[in-house]
């Protein structure tokens, strides 16, 4: 057997009774809510029509034998229900604009609310993706514009909008080095990824048709190039490596992995996912990448909505950059144009990678937030996040146990549970902590390369004070452990919406619709 | 700068408490050679104003769908989203949340998707669904990829009146990853033809309906026959609405169906952001793609929900995961189940049949153009005429007057030969005024 | 019953084996929630994929530890995985083995030589 999981990490609170019965106890203002099944309305509706669409007036007789017997079984609420409904379920959730969310490797900043503005208006949120082109040149023009900032940010002189989001994109560059090897006869079937890798990594790499191997890590958190130059056989397609890496740190022989990389015929495929860290700072097609997927949801600050949407634009080489995916963005005679099919001087492109043109709505929000900051306020963002990351990893090392103490991080610290050990606590009982104390807990138990991980991302967008407060409450935490208050540990949270929840029971028993 | 709080003065504290010099001391691990020494080639910082300014100018420059007659559709639809949704979704507690990782202090997010997976069940007529694909097409692509784990087989049949776009998306994503995709020839009756390319070899059959052309179909012999050759039927759906008056993909025997759900909830936004709806049979759940949102109870025994079967996922999995989906459709998911929830069974049904109603109006007023011909025998709210000349150029011509005539099928698919051939739709935006000002407009522009 | 490195045990009546994961697997899992488990008549060699154990939070495979063809899976399990943590090296089998050579099971650990495995770990 392999792959057990050694951190040991309980899936079900130790007091779990499973109950049928839900208990709504309620607590002063923080309302308990049904499922909106539970509250009646079935043949209610919010939305009034005009009274000959009630279903008297409307002849659908040449839809014979092509109807539902009846309507959808589900509840209608009026407006005030529905108002109720979600803002008690909203209140239920912890937000970036509530505190500090420290999640390593999420990026996650302040969303400018000029953003959600600008994404409004008519000429952005009411135009069809296939109207005329020349009903639509300020549409194309703005993604002419955000390829370009994206495009200088990156030093690389060509990018695919279109993908969806950070795996989407990680697909989209793997499908285009596939394609450029392909067209040279070169089919290869191997794809090198370090261990302390995004799960999204190797999962793309076999969706693209790879073999995945993994490269081994270095006692200080780097790529070893020694292992890495003992893989690189003419069989390898690609090397994907996150830069700066999931540890919070900078590549530093990124060069030379590169370098290694094009000398066996491969390309490098960099993850930018931490691309917060750099920009303004470092241009990655200065390290010798060939592609690179930027998250707009976290470096440009696309809000994440509670898990997306995203928009994973990818960054291509010039060796790279005929294969990439349809439309393409073009200027013609009449201003600019759109090629949507992988035909004539899109021959060589790799196909679709989703209907119509990629994250419109995503893309409007993260031009706004790039042009807000400029290049100098670009360059400050990445200089504050690292600032603000070594910070909290100053002001915790000594207490927890930072797992690469020698020298800075980047954007996140990263901390295990050695300093844990011995005292009944655990970093999933830590984190569960956190939350009786006001705070999101950080990434935990990723990266996989060490042990108990805690990955600590504060991002640029807190102050100085909020970061002293989150650091004050972690030290006042452990010195809780130490002191021997096991139980504030292991039984929390205490006084979130819901104690620990028995994930246990819901995988053995899986209810994933209502179903009365 | 307006998003970053340091001042200069922190910064200097903060750096001393470090024990760095200074900022660049941070940065020593990147190589001499990449260090950039001031800021890249682009425009300094501006402020909200003159960032509201040059965006809006860019805005300006385009043709609202709002802005006269309307009657484009295919695979994107314009409808009404009730005010109480937007502001729903702009609360910050949804809109600046994450993936719901830590359960005790994400119950708002994680019920909306169990009430969201159990709106998208009863609509498709199935007893599972995820918590969002990106999109419809992206969608139809792992359902193909799906059934090629489920059967075994590597080979997939996709129906003629699949949208294109959806065709072309399932072949790149599907090919890379050894599933074979088989287009059968574009048409409007295309489901007629698929039954016979169903073979023991076929992992499924992707049909889709209302089909491209607006066509809307029984697929209930389809299903029969990819049964009998042990392969799956996947039913693809880009309007939503039309879940409100029309059998269920479950209904008519589909093991995996999917779904463009942006035309509940949300609007046009040039393609996107927009939901993907997947659902299966529950015998299938373990190898759907993507985020399930599960019931369970907390140390006190209260119901609550958390995600659940993650073992099928990139991040336990890695290079065995069902999918690389991380990031979903998340907020589009909940303006989709917000705008459900407001509308009930009842309400969407309504909303259907005046969807309907629309189309029958808008037919009558073709029908009797001349030089028209409508070419979709039964159709929701979406159909395909036959011009007298290429639909591109009298779209083109049309829009220069006003009007967005809809869309020419060349758009979609130049390589099959139906230049002539328009796709037009109407929903409950469409006025009666819209759809003589159209008529009119196009019996003038066809005119011998 | 004999034991692999991986953690898995054997157990050899006539020509037929029995396959599950040791207590101590079982406890390292955590709370087992699901076994994908193979049908019956399929041919294995020692380090073909088996079977696959889920707890919440991890996936691990379960590699044959001897060759032959599988007679029966322990369908109970779907119903029940918790019997992999309750009885690990009893009810909690995974599958049943007709053996293609017995040899291979002779050479795996015994008892006390997996108990002093375990005490390197």
């Amino acid at each position: 057997m392999t792959g057990v999981l050694s951190v040991g990490r309980p899936t079900r609170p130790d007091s779990a009774e499973p109950s049928e019965t839900p208990a709504h106890p309620g607590k002063g203002l923080a309302q308990d809510e049904p499922l909106i099944f539970e509250l009646g309305g079935w043949d209610k509706s919010g939305v009034d029509f005009p009274t000959e669409a009630r279903g008297a007036g409307l002849d659908a007789s040449d839809l014979e034998g092509l109807m539902r017997a009846a309507p959808p079984r589900l509840p209608g609420l009026s407006e005030p229900e529905t108002l109720r409904h979600y803002v008690r379920l909203s209140q239920k959730n912890h937000a970036i604009d509530l505190a500090v969310y420290p999640l390593g490797s999420c990026t996650m900043k302040h969303n400018p609310r000029i953003g959600e503005k600008l994404a409004r208006l008519a000429g952005f949120a009411d135009i069809h993706p296939l109207q005329p082109i020349f009903t639509v040149q300020g549409a194309l023009a703005l993604m002419n514009e955000l390829a370009h900032w994206l495009k200088t940010l990156t030093g690389m002189p060509a990018i695919a909008l279109s993908p969806k989001a950070g795996a989407h994109g990680e697909l989209c560059g793997l499908l285009a080095i596939r394609a450029a090897h392909e067209a040279r006869g070169d089919a290869r079937k191997t794809v090198l990824v370090p261990t302390s890798a995004h799960g999204t990594n190797p999962a793309t790499a076999a969706l693209a048709g790879y073999q995945v191997a993994q490269i081994a890590q270095t006692a200080d958190g780097h790529v070893d190039l020694a292992d890495l130059a003992g893989k690189l056989h003419p069989d390898v397609a690609a090397v994907m490596v996150t830069n700066p890496n999931t540890c919070g740190l900078f590549e530093r022989d990124v060069i030379e992995i590169a370098r290694l990389t094009h000398e066996a015929g491969a390309y490098f495929y960099c993850d930018g996912a931490n691309f917060n860290a750099i920009v303004g700072r470092v241009r990655p097609g200065d390290l010798g990448i060939d592609a690179m997927h930027i998250n707009l949801h976290k470096t440009f600050s696309t809000p994440h909505g509670g898990g997306g949407p995203g928009a994973g634009p990818v960054v291509l080489s010039a060796a790279l950059a005929p294969y990439a995916p349809v439309p393409w963005l073009t200027h013609g005679e009449a201003g600019f144009d759109l090629t949507e099919e992988a035909t004539g001087e899109a021959g060589s492109s790799l196909g679709r990678m989703c209907a119509f043109h990629g994250q419109m709505g995503m893309f409007v929000r993260a031009l706004a937030y790039m042009m807000s900051h400029g290049s100098d306020g670009l360059r400050q963002v990445a200089q504050d996040a690292v600032l603000n990351a070594n910070y909290v990893k100053a002001r915790l090392s000594g207490v927890m146990t930072a797992s690469y103490p020698d020298g800075p991080c980047m954007h996140e610290a990263l901390f295990d549970d050695r300093w844990l050990e011995g005292t009944g606590v655990s970093t999933l009982d830590f984190a569960k902590a956190m939350i009786d104390a006001g705070f999101h807990p950080m990434t935990m138990y990723f990266p996989l390369v060490v042990h108990g991980a805690m990955l600590i991302e504060p991002t640029e967008t807190e102050s100085r004070r909020e970061l002293d407060r989150f650091c004050d409450t972690l030290l006042e935490l452990a010195a809780a452990v130490r002191a021997g208050d096991v139980e504030r540990f292991t039984g929390a949270p205490f006084h979130a919406p819901l104690r620990r929840l028995d994930e246990t029971l819901a995988a053995r028993k899986p209810r994933l619709t209502w179903t009365g | 700068m307006r998003y970053l709080p340091l001042t200069d003065a922190d910064r200097a504290d903060m750096l001393a408490v470090i024990g760095a010099s200074d900022i660049d001391a941070l940065f020593v691990d990147v190589p001499k050679s990449a260090r950039l020494a001031g800021p890249v080639d682009l425009p300094g910082h501006a402020g909200e104003l003159a960032v509201e300014r040059a965006l809006g100018a860019l805005a300006d420059r385009n043709r609202a769908a709002g802005a006269g007659p309307f009657f484009c559709g295919a695979g994107a639809y314009r409808h009404h989203v009730p005010a109480s949704v937007d502001h729903i979704i702009q609360r910050s507690e949804f809109r600046t949340s994450y993936t719901p990782y830590q359960p005790e202090i994400s119950q708002g997010t994680l019920q909306v998707l169990f009430e969201f997976q159990t709106q998208v069940a009863a609509l498709t007529g199935l007893s599972v669904a995820n918590a969002s694909m990106y999109d419809g097409s992206t969608a139809c692509a792992e359902a193909v990829m799906m059934a090629a784990r489920v059967t075994g087989r590597r080979k997939a049949v996709l129906s003629g009146g699949l949208h294109p776009h959806y065709a072309s998306t399932t072949h790149t994503l599907a090919h890379s990853a050894g599933v074979e995709t088989r287009r059968l020839a574009v048409a409007i009756d295309a489901e007629r033809a698929v039954v016979e390319a169903i073979d023991t070899q076929a992992a499924c059959v992707v049909v889709q309906t209302p089909n491209v052309f607006g066509a809307v179909t029984d697929v209930t012999a389809v299903a029969e026959a990819a049964h009998a050759a042990g392969a799956l039927m996947i039913v693809v759906t880009t309007e939503a609405v039309s879940y409100g008056l029309l059998r269920s993909p479950g209904e008519m025997g589909a093991d995996i169906a999917v779904a463009e759900g942006q035309s509940i909830g949300n609007g046009l936004n040039f393609g996107g952001p927009y939901v993907g709806l997947f659902a299966c049979r529950e015998a299938l759940t373990r190898q759907a793609p993507g985020r399930l949102c599960g019931q369970t109870v907390d140390a006190e025994g209260r119901r609550g929900f958390v995600l659940t079967l993650s073992t099928r996922e990139q991040h336990i999995r890695r290079d065995k995961a069902t999918s690389n989906i991380c990031t979903n459709s998340g907020l589009c998911a909940l303006a989709f189940s917000i705008h459900m929830s407001l509308l009930g069974g009842t309400g969407l049904r309504a909303l259907a049949e005046e969807n309907h109603a629309r189309a029958r109006a808008l037919h009558g007023a073709l029908a009797s153009t001349p030089g028209v011909e409508i070419i979709t025998p039964r159709y929701f709210n979406e159909f395909a005429v036959r011009l007298p000349k290429p639909a591109a150029e009298v779209v083109e011509s049309l829009a220069a007057k006003g009007v967005l005539a809809g869309v020419p099928f060349s758009r979609l698919d130049p390589e099959a030969g139906l230049d002539d051939v328009l796709l037009v739709c109407a929903t409950e935006m469409t006025t009666a005024r819209d759809i003589a000002a159209f008529a009119g407009a196009l019996k003038a522009e066809i005119a011998p | 019953m004999r034991f692999t490195k991986d953690h898995e045990w054997v157990e050899l009546a006539g020509d037929t084996a029995t396959i599950g994961i040791t207590a101590y697997a079982a406890e390292q899992l955590g709370d087992v929630v699901f076994v994908d488990l193979p049908a019956a008549g399929k041919a294995v060699k020692p380090g073909d994929a088996l079977a696959v154990v889920e707890s919440v939070k991890a996936a691990s495979d379960v590699f044959a530890p001897i060759g032959g063809e599988v007679t029966a899976a322990n369908d109970a399990l779907s119903g029940a995985p918790q019997t992999v943590n309750d009885a690990p090296e009893a009810a909690g089998w995974f599958v049943k083995l007709k053996v293609a050579d017995a040899a291979e099971v002779e050479v795996l650990m015994d008892r006390a030589a997996y108990d002093a495995f375990l005490q390197t770990l």
